[in-house]
């Protein structure tokens, strides 16, 4: 597919990968490359974003993508800073605002939010003067991580359209899952969910997607095999019987693996279940699997975010309203 | 195996709607040949001249409480099994009401062993759709049906919370299997122990409505439509719940039931001496309720007919009547009480059949359940005329908690074979 050409993003906040064209993916994508040959290199300092302050606000435990947006900052030459709010005070949407109107008030040219409900970020992002990236909002999207999964995969093979993703595991609780349907749907590949149907959102058809209550079944023939991490934490009630018997049916080893294409690859956001949704062998693959590829192309693919959405930002003047 | 030939039977089909005179040869546990040329038997096969008596699939029981493990003083496998084969059935299948609870694939495993040592009739089981029962964990169906569980339920306890029971259905779709509901909204029936109405009112038991039933059918319908998943509704008892799962049937859901003859062939006056044998659960309903069963069989809204066979011994069923517990033995009853319905000429005798075999056997992929070349030799010979009167003490069972002591009906039990092999031999010797 020829993508027509985009040389910036069309807004200033990356909420989700929904609304994003074909070329601004592209776009993103082929900065993340750079980025990636940067990264790899002695030298690992840029000035692009020096004298920006970027504010990695977490109202929601994480290790990977903290690090990997503060790395991020720092190699673009930001000033980088890490809050992570009481969770428990914040609960209270006006609480939040208070808190995003609070470092706006700062002037953050950028605030990475990272909150455990669905829409926080999009909130904060209509209330602030600097730009927001969304780090993960509930069950509703986490576009960097899709942004970064697109890349592993473009780069080990060389396209996106045309290829078969299965995206196995539980669903209902993953922003990844939605953002990775959204953005390899509108590259035009073939995506289909592997779950047990207690695990599956309603009508999730609708994505332009597939559904399979058999994981041998869902991954026949796959080109990428994108396993998932039971959210246990998530789970209010039972969801799954027992994680024996969610490996037996649900989790891939390489018997179940053999269906799919020879050279299929296999991806995990992180973090892992060894023995619930992956088994060890699989996970350590070093030729099929791109576990620890997909954490490195995660701080390019932030770069490039960062670096994409403050071009254009002539500084944020004045009090915030 | 030496090769049988069952000679002059009245042959009984309903799965190929064939009823006619003629002979059925059994060879190495399979049905070889069939039908009205098959007079003269194979030079080397014993014969079983059948004098004209009806020969029709052996009976497929898709309701039965065990009792083993865990109330071996009430039933065993073997005493069941005996007590079955009197009854023509075949194959059964238990629920998972045991002690321990069939939710685990190991006491799956642990009934199919009983049975292969007792060798009689082909006995299944159920698996808990929840752990324990406690209506909040679900089991592992996976496992469960790898291990042989036909399908899944709570036995006797309805699967309560709209929530738990969304997510049993959607997780047993998932596995393609099959989900059984006993239908009563226990909040309505939690102390009660008959159907609400001037007998109950004279009495002064505590009784729930008979709404009670419809109301969980009626809520279950509608997650079954979210799921798409496959509900069973097990022994329907009122002409509510009847009208809910024709209409349900008419929309195309995957929706079937059965009921048990207590429920078309008695009604509420039975318990008027605090007779505990007609304790039931569900308890027995009004004369314009058991009507409807009757009908509901006819027009085919109920699918098949199960004995809901529960043992009790007498130290369950000599109480006052609230404190005794529920349940009747069946499995022995199960033919001559359903063929009340054709020798009053209710039902056609093949449809009526079709409740007892195929109907069941279909539901849950079962093998028996018809007679057909290359098909197991589940066979039952039965004298549809012969009339006695229900014995209580005379039933194989281990209990004797009959609710149709004393009851006369036509229609015995002959012959019961299981895969070529006679399990049960009622032939008077002349």
């Amino acid at each position: 597919m020829i993508m027509p050409s985009a040389e910036s993003l069309s807004s200033r906040h990356l909420i989700g990968i929904e609304g994003l064209s074909p070329a601004e993916i592209g776009l993103l994508l082929d900065l993340s490359d750079r980025y990636v040959d940067f990264n790899r290199s002695a030298n690992k300092k840029g000035d692009a974003l020096r004298g920006r302050t970027i504010i990695n606000v977490f109202f929601e435990n994480s290790t990977r993508t903290r690090t990997s947006f503060e790395l991020a900052g720092k190699r673009l030459g930001a000033d980088v800073i890490n809050i992570s709010p009481e969770v428990s005070s914040v609960r209270k949407g006006e609480t939040l605002l208070d808190t995003a109107l609070t470092l706006d008030a700062m002037h953050a040219d950028l605030l990475v939010v990272r909150h455990p409900e669905s829409g926080a970020v999009g909130l904060i992002s209509q209330k602030v003067r600097c730009s927001v990236v969304n780090g993960g909002d509930g069950a509703h999207e986490h576009p960097t991580q899709a942004l970064l999964d697109a890349l592993a995969i473009r780069r080990r093979k060389g396209k996106l359209s045309g290829l078969i993703v299965a995206i196995c595991g539980d669903i209902l609780h993953s922003r990844v899952a939605r953002s990775n349907m959204i953005l390899l749907r509108t590259m035009g590949a073939e995506v289909r969910l592997v779950a047990p149907r207690t695990l599956l959102p309603a009508e999730v058809e609708r994505y332009g997607v597939t559904v399979h209550s058999n994981l041998s079944e869902g991954l026949k023939d796959a080109d990428i095999v994108m396993m998932l991490r039971l959210q246990q934490e998530r789970m209010r009630g039972s969801f799954v019987p027992s994680t024996t018997e969610y490996f037996r049916f649900f989790g891939l080893d390489s018997q179940k693996l053999a269906m799919a294409k020879p050279d299929a690859l296999i991806m995990h956001p992180g973090p892992m279940n060894r023995g619930v949704e992956i088994d060890s062998d699989v996970a350590d693959d070093i030729n099929r699997s791109l576990i620890q590829e997909q954490v490195e192309m995660g701080v390019a693919v932030r770069m490039a975010c960062l670096d994409l959405l403050t071009r254009d930002l002539t500084g944020n003047e004045g009090p915030a309203e | 195996m030496k090769r049988m030939f069952f000679q002059n039977a009245r042959v009984l089909d309903p799965a190929s709607n064939l009823d006619v005179v003629g002979g059925l040869l059994v060879e190495n546990g399979k049905i070889a040949d069939l039908g009205p040329n098959l007079r003269d038997p194979p030079p080397d096969a014993e014969v079983l001249d059948c004098k004209g008596l009806c020969l029709s699939p052996g009976l497929v029981d898709i309701r039965v409480h065990l009792c083993e493990p865990g109330e071996e003083h009430k039933e065993t496998i073997d005493g069941l099994s005996a007590s079955a084969a009197k009854g023509g059935i075949t194959t059964l299948v238990g629920l998972p009401n045991t002690e321990p609870p069939i939710d685990d694939a190991a006491v799956v495993e642990f009934v199919a062993r009983r049975a292969r040592e007792v060798r009689g009739v082909k006995i299944f089981v159920y698996g808990a759709a929840t752990k324990g029962f406690d209506g909040k964990r679900l089991t592992e169906m996976g496992l469960l049906k790898e291990a042989g569980a036909r399908a899944f339920t709570d036995g006797n306890i309805a699967i309560a919370d709209a929530m738990m029971m969304r997510r049993v259905l959607s997780y047993a779709s998932g596995f393609d299997a099959l989900v059984i509901q006993h239908p009563e909204e226990p909040t309505l029936t939690a102390s009660a122990v008959a159907t609400e109405g001037e007998f109950a009112t004279r009495l002064g038991l505590s009784a729930a409505p008979a709404a009670a039933e419809v109301m969980m059918v009626e809520r279950d319908i509608r997650l079954v439509e979210m799921t798409g998943a496959r509900y069973h509704a097990a022994h329907i008892s009122t002409a509510a719940a009847v009208d809910k799962i024709a209409e349900a049937k008419s929309r195309g859901l995957n929706v079937s039931a059965d009921t048990a003859p207590a429920y078309f062939a008695l009604n509420e006056t039975e318990i008027l001496q605090y007779r505990t044998f007609s304790k039931l659960s569900p308890p027995l309903r009004s004369e314009d309720d058991r009507r409807s069963i009757v009908e509901a069989l006819k027009a085919g809204t109920i699918d098949v007919i199960a004995s809901d066979h529960w043992p009790q011994d007498q130290e369950s069923k000599r109480l006052p009547f609230a404190q005794a517990n529920p349940g009747a033995v069946g499995v022995e009853t199960l033919l001559p009480v359903c063929l009340e319905l054709v020798h009053k000429g209710e039902i056609e005798l093949l449809t009526l059949l079709g409740k007892l075999t195929i109907n069941p056997a279909k539901l849950l992929g079962l093998s028996g359940g018809s007679l057909k070349k290359g098909g197991p030799a589940d066979i039952v010979v039965f004298d549809i005329d012969r009339p006695f009167k229900v014995d209580s003490d005379k039933l194989n069972s281990k209990s004797k908690n009959s609710a149709f002591d004393g009851r006369p009906v036509q229609g015995m039990v002959m012959v019961t074979m299981v895969d070529g092999r006679i399990v049960y031999d009622g032939r008077i010797t002349e």
